[in-house]
């Protein structure tokens, strides 16, 4: 097992030194050492940022950090360049999907959002806003769904002004709260805008 | 330096008591005000910092632009600058001290500063800032000690340039974080500040080293009361999100969060992300302006269409928990 001793230096050196070696690994174990909090932590979250599975051990002042890359990680990444490459954010500005009878809108709503599962890669987000952000709030029939596409991945943001006009402060239970701000710069930061 | 080791050093000192000075060290405010005579009062602060930014001529400008906030955030007018230097003359070409110090004196001209001076040493490591001296009327001192309950907090600029500064420091940040840190990080807090005035703000600090938490703690703590925050509404750089979930992550952070995480209280569903960035350092960041709450709207618009279009209430000024944050 290749070992990387990252003692004493500067952030954020360990981690640059930790994304060189696993760039070198298609599959195996790094163990990488440091002896201060901030760099164990910055190194894990480096590593599970890259789908790397992590364990720690406290040795005195120091913490070994165990990385293993599972085989796949740079095959999955070699055969999608596409949507790696593109930015997708989904805008979600309404519980229902299309316009006309309301309980056909919020079953095809159920439905975009369970076939997004089925395709090999998901959009970088979903943003909802207005009723949108009713489907991340407890109660919601999609709750299962979006949970699902947040363990792949995708990021869910709820418009903050519109969770509290529809009192659901506390009540999301899946993705995080976002603002205006972020909302616009998603939607022109992404190559693509989905709208369902 | 974080603020565990800068406590345990300044604890110690035995600094005499002075009636002229209006604003001292015992506030953790953002510079140090001296009364002349009625009506004027001298506002003091140095600030300076080694490189964030790969291009010295951007690095001076941050530095003055950071120095200079903290004379606007006390409400006050700089007037003179005095460069402070560290640079190793003899490995690195003089054309980069050149082009650090010509940065530095773009922004003291645009804020109406006089370079008056400096000083400068050899030194391993690049280092550049500013010493500050502006006027203050001493009635009219914006310190961090006066937010009064029902208050809207109101800040001017997005944060994150600590964890986009760390990203780009190991060649992991996009052009676009690096072009949006840079255009916040040269802004000066002089229009803002300008605002907050007219419009009778009560309490003001910018937003620095000990991250938008520590400061709004400093703010809590010195005017003894409470602090609602809305994680939602508080501005951030998206990218910051996604570097510090790849651990971009700057000690300061760490050393920030140790130290006053103790005085937070954090709903369950802010995302730790956030809350990453809302201790991170920060440089040349925002005012963050305690205004009555009948005005906060109307300062909100007025800047927004001033150039700091990221403004936002990002929460209020309660009764209890005195001294803490609540972070919704």
């Amino acid at each position: 097992m290749a070992v990387l001793d990252c003692r004493g230096l500067a952030c954020p050196q360990p981690v640059v030194s930790t994304k060189q070696a696993l760039d070198q690994i298609k599959e195996g174990e790094l163990m990488v050492i440091v002896n201060n909090a901030s760099s164990c932590n910055n190194v894990e979250r480096f590593a599970l940022s890259q789908g790397c599975s992590v364990k720690i051990r406290e040795a005195g002042e120091d913490f070994y950090v165990h990385i293993h890359k599972a085989v796949g990680e740079d095959v999955r990444k070699a055969t999608q360049p596409d949507l790696k490459a593109k930015k997708v954010a989904v805008y979600i500005n309404s519980q229902h999907l299309g316009s006309g009878d309301e309980d056909l809108g919020s079953f095809l709503m159920k439905a975009f959002l369970k076939t997004l599962l089925d395709f090999e890669t998901q959009p970088n987000r979903i943003i909802l806003v207005n009723s949108g952000v009713q489907l991340a709030a407890e109660g919601s029939k999609v709750l299962e769904t979006l949970q699902m596409l947040s363990e792949k991945g995708v990021e869910i943001i709820c418009c903050g002004t519109c969770v509290d006009f529809y009192e659901l402060k506390g009540k999301v239970k899946v993705g995080r709260i976002s603002n205006m701000y972020e909302i616009i710069d998603s939607m022109l930061e992404a190559d693509r805008v989905i709208r369902p | 330096m974080g603020p565990e080791d800068l406590d345990q050093v300044l604890k110690e000192l035995p600094i005499p008591k002075d009636p002229k000075v209006l604003v001292g060290l015992d506030t953790s405010d953002d510079a140090g005000v001296y009364q002349l005579n009625e009506e004027v009062a001298l506002v003091q602060t140095v600030d300076f910092f080694t490189p964030i930014v790969d291009d010295p001529f951007t690095f001076g400008q941050v530095a003055v632009a950071n120095a200079l906030s903290d004379v606007y955030a006390m409400g006050g007018t700089p007037l003179t600058g005095m460069n402070l230097v560290a640079f190793p003359i003899k490995t690195l070409p003089s054309s980069i001290l050149k082009e650090i110090l010509l940065g530095g004196l773009s922004k003291m001209k645009e804020a109406g500063v006089a370079l008056v001076g400096g000083h400068t040493i050899e030194d391993p490591e690049i280092k550049y800032g500013l010493a500050v001296t502006g006027i203050v009327h001493p009635d009219k001192i914006l310190t961090n000690a006066k937010a009064r309950v029902g208050d809207k907090l109101v800040l001017t600029k997005p944060l994150g340039t600590g964890i986009i500064s760390t990203a780009l420091k190991a060649g992991m940040a996009s052009q676009e974080a690096v072009r949006k840190i840079v255009e916040s990080m040269v802004t000066l807090n002089r229009t803002a500040a300008e605002w907050m005035k007219k419009l009778g703000a009560h309490a003001c600090t910018d937003i620095t080293g000990f991250g938008f938490i520590g400061h709004v703690l400093e703010m809590a703590t010195a005017s003894r009361v409470g602090v609602v925050i809305h994680s939602g509404d508080v501005p951030v750089f998206p990218e910051a999100v996604e570097y510090a979930r790849m651990g971009l992550i700057p000690g300061g952070a760490h050393s920030n969060q140790d130290f006053f995480s103790c005085k937070v209280e954090i709903r369950s569903d802010v995302q730790n992300l956030l809350v990453d960035i809302f201790y991170d350092p920060q440089t040349s960041g925002g005012l963050l302006i305690s205004v009555p709450s009948s005005e906060a709207e109307k300062l909100i618009a007025t800047l927004k269409k001033e150039g700091h279009g990221h403004s936002s209430i990002v929460g209020e000024v309660v009764e209890e928990p005195v001294g803490k944050i609540r972070l919704l």
